[in-house]
């Protein structure tokens, strides 16, 4: 069996925790502190990072379950997590009904008797209830946990062998990849269309995440820090870069060749776009070679606030999505200036802290104190 | 000859499109693209007279007996009049609320048929966010729907959806706008940004499209600059100059 490390890497709590504030400030429509994320600097966003991140720790947690435990203790916990999962999803559901119908019953404005459609479904709860809870209709910004309960349902015998044939469970990931294409498969969603994120599409980059966890990242090592690597993701970046500017100065548009364009576009998210992959693997170089693991201000108070948050991935997920609905009723409710936009992003991070910090606190005092025999599992994080 | 005096002259009548604009719309100006040809309508215009076919779902009509009246394609056309006064302008519309692009296409060929179009104003994409509509079909639709417009004799101009505040939460416009820009790219059609012209008007003030009412002021304020704005789009679309350089204003 492949080996299982131990020691934690506080670069995937930190690169979680900050994915998990540009999810929050991403969602929030319209808001101008968005730019700063780097969905605006390139083709990959915060959503590549998070399930990257996800399936490693998922690979890091369970791993080590399913190698002392066995498979079917490890599988049972897989899916009380995924059951956690849900619940969550559920909860977010209840919420995003409650503004929904607010809006349906405060709202008219004869310029937007079309987009008022959209609240129709409250007319037949019936049906649209049941299908958010067969998770089938998803509304806005609200298909991340689906996708996540998805990946974590299919992830027990990815795991087993991953922990048996690590590069064969790999190479299984990518066929599926490539037979998604081939043959389109998705998973219809209510009332149209299929799944905003693909999970045949997403499992490659969190498996990849569970492959690096088990080994594979240490196999990569020699690939990863050469020269030859850094330079080309550094050009990749650059590139992507260029070709994102042209989205906000269409008059640049004109200086990228029609070849390229016609090539690379549609940029796919639902099914994610190799050119996705790729620059979320450039990002992963450069972030591997110029943050080293034992780097000291891992453990300064400057990251601990992004730190705190990414151990507490689920909870602050769903708290990001709330507030991003708050922070939008804000705009619409009370103003929509600049200066509320700063505010409201800042105080939604600041609540996001605060509240992981609590979460730390409930961990440490409902464990109660330990005793020293017992290894600090997988310390105030969760997979 | 004959054919390049006349739109010479077209040059100048064209300049009435915004000189004569409400501040309130021209805030938008920049907003407008102003660097793709329109040399089919440009003919037209030449031949005095310009068909215009306007397709749309429920964002192109405003509620009520006067809501056509006030709605973007009346005032689409009499700003084409005003700014073209020379020339007989018809305009025929094909709207009907909640219908996605798809939907849209399978009837173009009819309209086309009927009215013979010089320009098509398509106007899509709130619709299909709305009802999550399969992108690579949407974007069929649209790459279909201006392949016929096309044969058929009609420049396409794409519209693009609303900015509508309260419902940005729940409508993922985002797909289908990209969609929607990357067609009009391909096919070398404008992309009318409907979407951020109203964004700007509501973040500068210019227009509440917050507040709720059941008034037809602001509304019909709103229309009126997108009818005004899209005369512009077709007038700067027809001008003989060469187009601006890149990067410049």
């Amino acid at each position: 069996m492949a080996p299982v490390t131990t020691e934690r890497d506080l670069r995937l709590d930190l690169f979680r925790g900050l994915a998990l504030w540009l999810i929050f400030l991403d969602h929030i429509p319209s808001n101008a502190v968005s730019w700063i994320t780097i969905r605006n600097y390139g083709f990959s966003d915060a959503t590549e990072i998070f399930v990257f991140i996800s399936g490693y720790t998922a690979a890091f947690v369970y791993g080590r379950a399913m190698r002392q435990n066995g498979f079917i203790v490890a599988s049972a916990r897989i899916l009380k997590r995924c059951w956690q999962i849900y619940v969550a999803h559920v909860f977010l559901f209840a919420i995003y009904l409650a503004e929904i119908a607010w809006v349906a019953h405060s709202f008219d404005n004869p310029l937007y008797t079309e987009e008022m459609g959209v609240l129709d479904f409250l007319r037949n709860p019936d049906v649209t209830i049941i299908q958010a809870l067969l998770l089938k209709f998803k509304p806005v910004n609200m298909d991340v946990l689906p996708l996540y309960i998805m990946l974590l349902v299919g992830f027990s015998p990815v795991l087993w062998l991953l922990l048996r044939a690590p590069s064969m469970a790999l190479i299984a990931s990518g066929v599926v990849y490539g037979l998604m294409y081939k043959f389109g498969w998705n998973i219809p969603a209510y009332p149209n269309g299929v799944w905003v994120f693909n999970p045949f599409a997403w499992q490659l980059l969190f498996v990849f995440g569970a492959w690096c966890a088990l080994g594979g990242a240490k196999r990569l090592a020699l690939v990863l820090n050469s020269r030859v690597t850094i330079a080309l993701a550094i050009a990749y970046l650059a590139f992507a870069f260029f070709v994102a500017m042209t989205w906000y100065f269409p008059r640049a548009a004109g200086l990228l060749p029609h070849i390229i364009g016609d090539n690379i576009y549609p940029i796919d998210k639902t099914n994610l776009d190799v050119l996705r992959i790729l620059h979320f693997l450039s990002l992963a170089v450069i972030v591997v070679n110029f943050v080293p693991k034992d780097w000291p201000a891992l453990r300064s108070p400057v990251f601990a606030p992004a730190i705190l948050c990414g151990q507490h991935s689920l909870a602050i997920f769903c708290l990001g999505v709330f507030l991003a609905f708050a922070g939008h009723f804000v705009f619409t409710e009370v103003s929509n200036r600049l200066l509320t936009h700063v505010i409201v992003s800042a105080v939604g991070i600041g609540v996001m802290v605060a509240t992981a910090a609590v979460l730390t606190w409930y961990k440490n005092i409902e464990r109660g104190p330990r005793p020293p025999t017992v290894k600090p599992g997988f310390a105030g994080g969760d997979a | 000859m004959r054919m390049f005096s006349a739109l010479l002259a077209l040059g100048v009548l064209a300049v009435p499109a915004w000189a004569e604009m409400p501040a309130e719309c021209r805030v938008a100006r920049h907003l407008v693209e102003d660097n793709l040809r329109l040399p089919g309508v440009a003919s037209a215009i030449a031949a005095k007279h310009l068909n215009v076919l306007v397709l749309g779902a429920g964002s192109s009509v405003l509620p009520g007996p006067g809501g056509a009246n006030l709605a973007y394609p009346e005032r689409l056309r009499v700003a084409l009049i005003e700014t073209f006064p020379n020339v007989s302008v018809t305009l025929a519309t094909d709207i009907t609320p909640h219908r996605t692009a798809i939907k849209m296409a399978e009837s173009l060929t009819g309209d086309l048929r009927k009215s013979k179009p010089d320009l098509l104003i398509w106007q899509t994409g709130t619709v299909d966010a709305m009802e999550g509509t399969d992108q690579d079909q949407f974007n069929q639709a649209l790459d279909k729907g201006i392949s016929i417009a096309k044969a058929a004799g009609a420049e396409t101009v794409l519209v693009n959806a609303q900015y509508s505040p309260r419902t940005e939460s729940m409508i993922a416009l985002g797909n289908y706008a990209e969609i929607m820009r990357w067609v009009a790219v391909q096919h070398e059609v404008p992309l009318f940004d409907r979407f951020a012209i109203m964004k700007l008007w509501a973040d500068f003030g210019t227009f509440d499209l917050f507040s709720a009412t059941k008034n037809l002021d602001t509304a019909g304020r709103v229309h009126d600059c997108i009818g005004r704005l899209l005369a512009a789009l077709v007038a700067d679309g027809v001008k003989t100059d060469s187009p601006p350089a890149q990067g410049g204003q």
